[in-house]
C-alpha cells in the first residue's frame, strides 16, 4: 500500500480540487464521511439532537477541550430538523449588546468555517437589508445601527435611493401600501449552505472520535437525588440516558434539540419557558440571479434571498398556534405571495416549487436558553426560535466550554435559564425575526 | 388551516380567532410566592399531545373560551361549556 493510501484510511480524505481530480481519474468511491458504530454503554457526555447545535457542541468538545468520548444521538438522521429547514441566513445586527456580541462571534466562526472544517459551506457574505416601512421601525433600525456600531459590527441606516442601487428589483417608490422608507444595511450578513455545515461538523467530529448515532431516540433521562419522581428534578443529577437502542451511563447530557426541547427537558424534570410553533418557508423555480442581498421586511413578515442556483427562498413568521404538526397551509402561501409582490412586483409570474415547515421553540423574550439547569449534569442549548442556524457555531463553542469547565462562559451568561427567575430578560423581539 | 369549534359560533377558521396559549389556573394573589408567579408567567408544559388552551373568537362572539387540542395532530375535543373564562378552572 502506498503512503497516500495508508493516510487516506486513517483520516478523512481532504476535500480539494486535487483530491477530486485524483479520485475522478482513479474512479474511486468517496468513503463514508462518518462511521456507523455500535452504541457503547458509557460516554463522558451525551448530546441529544444531531443538528448543527448538537454537532457543533460535540465538535468543539473534542477540538477545544479534548473530550472525545462523546455520543451525539438523534431520533432521525443528522440535520433532519431545523438545521435542514431554515433559510440559511446569517447576520449579527441584533438589538441588545448581549445579542450583538454573541451573534458577531458566530459570524466570525462561519467566516473561517470552510478552512476549519475543510468543507465548502458556500458562505456568501452578500449583505443584509432590513426594510423599514414606517417611522417607528425606522427608529428601531437607527437604534440597532448605533448598538451595532458600538460593538464594532458594520451596520448603517440607508435611504430608498441607496436601497434601489443595492437591490434594483425592490419597489422603492411611494406607490405600495407600505412604501420602503429606509433600511438597516448590514454588509457582513449573508447566506450559508446549511447542509454542508451539518456534514462538516459531523465529519470533523467523527475524525476526532465523537460517535454519531442516528435513529437513536431518547426515551428517558436517568437521574438520581432530585426532589421529583424517579430522582428527577431540581437538586438531582444525571446518571444516564435510556434510548431505543439501550441504556447509556453518562454524567453529562446536553439537550440540543429544537421542537422537542421541552419534552427532552421534562425527562430530567426541568420545565422550560418554551412553546413549539411551526415556521413555514417556500422556494421558487430558479431564475437568473437578480437579487444580490438578503432582504427582510418585518412589517410584511417575510425574508427573501436568492440562492446561487437562482431560486428565491422565502421565509415567514412563525405560525400563531403552538403545534408539533408541520403541515403547510394555503393561508401562508397566499399571504407570502402578496407580501413578496408588494416588495418586488416584477416577479409576479414566478412559480413556487415547494413549501415546507420546521419547528421553532419560542421563548418569551425571543432569546435562547443556554447553560446549566437545576439538575446537575443536564445542560440545555434550546429555545432557538427562528434564529438557531446563525448561532450554531458560537453556541457549540460556548456549550462545549460550559461542559468542559463546569462554569458558564461570559458570552452565554445572559441567556441562562435562571434569567426567568431574576427577571433579567434579553428582549430581542424587535430584531430576532419578522412580524412577531 | 385549523377548524376551531367555537362554542358559540360553531367551526371557524383559526385565522378568525386569536390563540391564547396554554391554560393554567392563576395562582392566588394573596398567597402566591414570586416563584409561583414566574412559573405561571413563563413556564409551559408544551406537550406533544392533548393540551388545554384558550382561544378568543375575535371576529365572531368575541369571547374567550377553553378547548382541548392534540398538538401532534391538531384535532380538537371536549366541546367546552359556554362562559368558560380564560385561565379558569375546568
Amino acid at each position: 500500500m502506498t503512503g497516500i493510501g495508508r493516510r487516506l484510511r486513517r483520516r478523512p480524505p481532504k476535500y480539494s480540487a486535487a483530491a477530486l481530480a485524483w479520485r475522478g481519474m482513479r474512479g474511486d468511491y468517496w468513503p463514508r464521511v462518518w462511521r456507523d458504530t455500535e452504541l457503547k454503554s458509557s460516554y463522558d457526555a451525551v448530546v441529544v439532537g444531531g443538528g448543527v447545535h448538537g454537532l457543533a457542541t460535540a465538535y468543539y468538545l473534542a477540538r477545544n477541550h479534548g473530550i472525545t468520548n462523546v455520543a451525539v444521538v438523534d431520533k432521525a438522521y443528522l440535520g433532519s430538523g431545523a438545521s435542514g429547514r431554515n433559510t440559511a441566513i446569517v447576520r449579527a445586527n441584533y438589538l441588545t449588546p448581549e445579542g450583538v456580541a454573541f451573534y458577531d462571534r458566530s459570524l466570525q466562526l462561519y467566516n473561517s468555517m470552510a478552512l476549519d472544517l475543510n468543507i465548502n459551506v458556500m458562505m456568501s457574505e452578500r449583505g443584509h437589508l432590513t426594510l423599514a416601512h414606517n417611522d417607528s421601525s425606522l427608529r428601531t433600525m437607527n437604534w440597532r445601527a448605533e448598538v451595532n456600531k458600538l460593538q464594532g459590527v458594520n451596520s448603517s441606516v440607508i435611504g430608498p435611493d441607496e436601497i434601489k442601487k443595492i437591490a434594483p428589483a425592490l419597489d422603492t417608490s411611494s406607490h405600495p401600501r407600505y412604501p420602503i422608507l429606509g433600511a438597516l444595511y448590514h454588509p457582513p450578513g449573508g447566506i450559508v449552505r446549511h447542509d454542508a455545515v451539518v456534514w462538516g461538523y459531523a465529519r470533523a467530529a467523527d475524525y476526532m472520535g465523537v460517535e454519531m448515532h442516528q435513529k437513536t431516540e431518547v426515551l428517558d433521562i436517568l437521574c438520581e437525588g432530585g426532589n421529583g419522581p424517579d430522582g428527577k428534578g431540581p437538586g438531582g443529577k444525571v446518571v444516564g440516558v435510556r434510548t431505543n437502542r439501550g441504556d447509556i451511563s453518562t454524567p453529562v447530557v446536553v439537550n440540543c434539540t429544537a421542537g422537542w426541547a421541552g419534552l427532552i427537558s421534562a425527562m430530567a424534570g426541568v420545565r422550560l419557558p418554551i412553546t413549539t410553533h411551526p415556521l413555514q418557508a417556500a422556494v421558487t423555480e430558479p431564475v437568473k440571479v437578480f437579487l444580490p442581498t438578503v432582504v427582510v421586511s418585518g412589517s410584511l413578515h417575510v425574508y427573501i434571498s436568492q440562492t446561487d442556483r437562482g431560486e428565491l427562498v422565502f421565509g415567514a413568521a412563525v405560525d400563531p398556534v403552538a403545534t408539533y404538526s408541520i403541515r403547510g397551509s394555503l393561508e401562508f402561501t397566499e399571504e407570502l405571495a402578496g407580501h413578496v409582490l408588494e416588495l418586488m412586483p416584477g416577479i409576479s409570474r414566478m412559480r413556487l416549487l415547494r413549501q415546507w415547515s420546521g419547528l421553532c421553540d419560542m421563548t418569551p423574550d425571543y432569546s435562547p436558553v443556554m447553560g446549566f439547569t437545576p439538575v446537575d449534569g443536564f445542560l440545555v442549548d434550546v429555545g432557538w426560535g427562528t434564529y438557531g442556524f446563525k448561532a450554531a457555531p458560537v453556541s457549540g463553542e460556548q456549550m462545549a466550554e460550559a461542559v468542559a469547565t463546569g462554569r458558564t462562559p461570559k458570552l452565554i451568561a445572559p441567556f441562562a435559564l435562571s434569567r426567568f427567575d431574576s427577571g433579567e430578560l434579553v428582549g430581542e423581539k424587535g430584531a430576532a425575526s419578522v412580524g412577531h | 388551516m385549523l377548524l376551531v369549534p367555537c362554542p358559540n359560533c360553531g367551526p371557524r377558521n383559526s385565522a378568525d380567532l386569536r390563540y391564547g396559549g396554554e391554560s393554567h389556573a392563576r395562582p392566588d394573589p394573596a398567597t402566591a410566592t414570586p416563584q409561583q408567579w414566574r412559573g405561571y408567567l413563563y413556564l409551559r408544559d408544551n406537550p406533544a399531545g392533548w393540551l388545554r388552551e384558550t382561544w378568543y373568537c375575535r371576529s365572531g362572539c368575541r369571547r374567550w373560551f377553553t378547548l382541548e387540542r392534540n398538538t401532534a395532530t391538531n384535532e380538537f375535543r371536549t366541546p367546552p361549556m359556554p362562559g368558560d373564562k380564560r385561565g379558569g378552572k375546568a
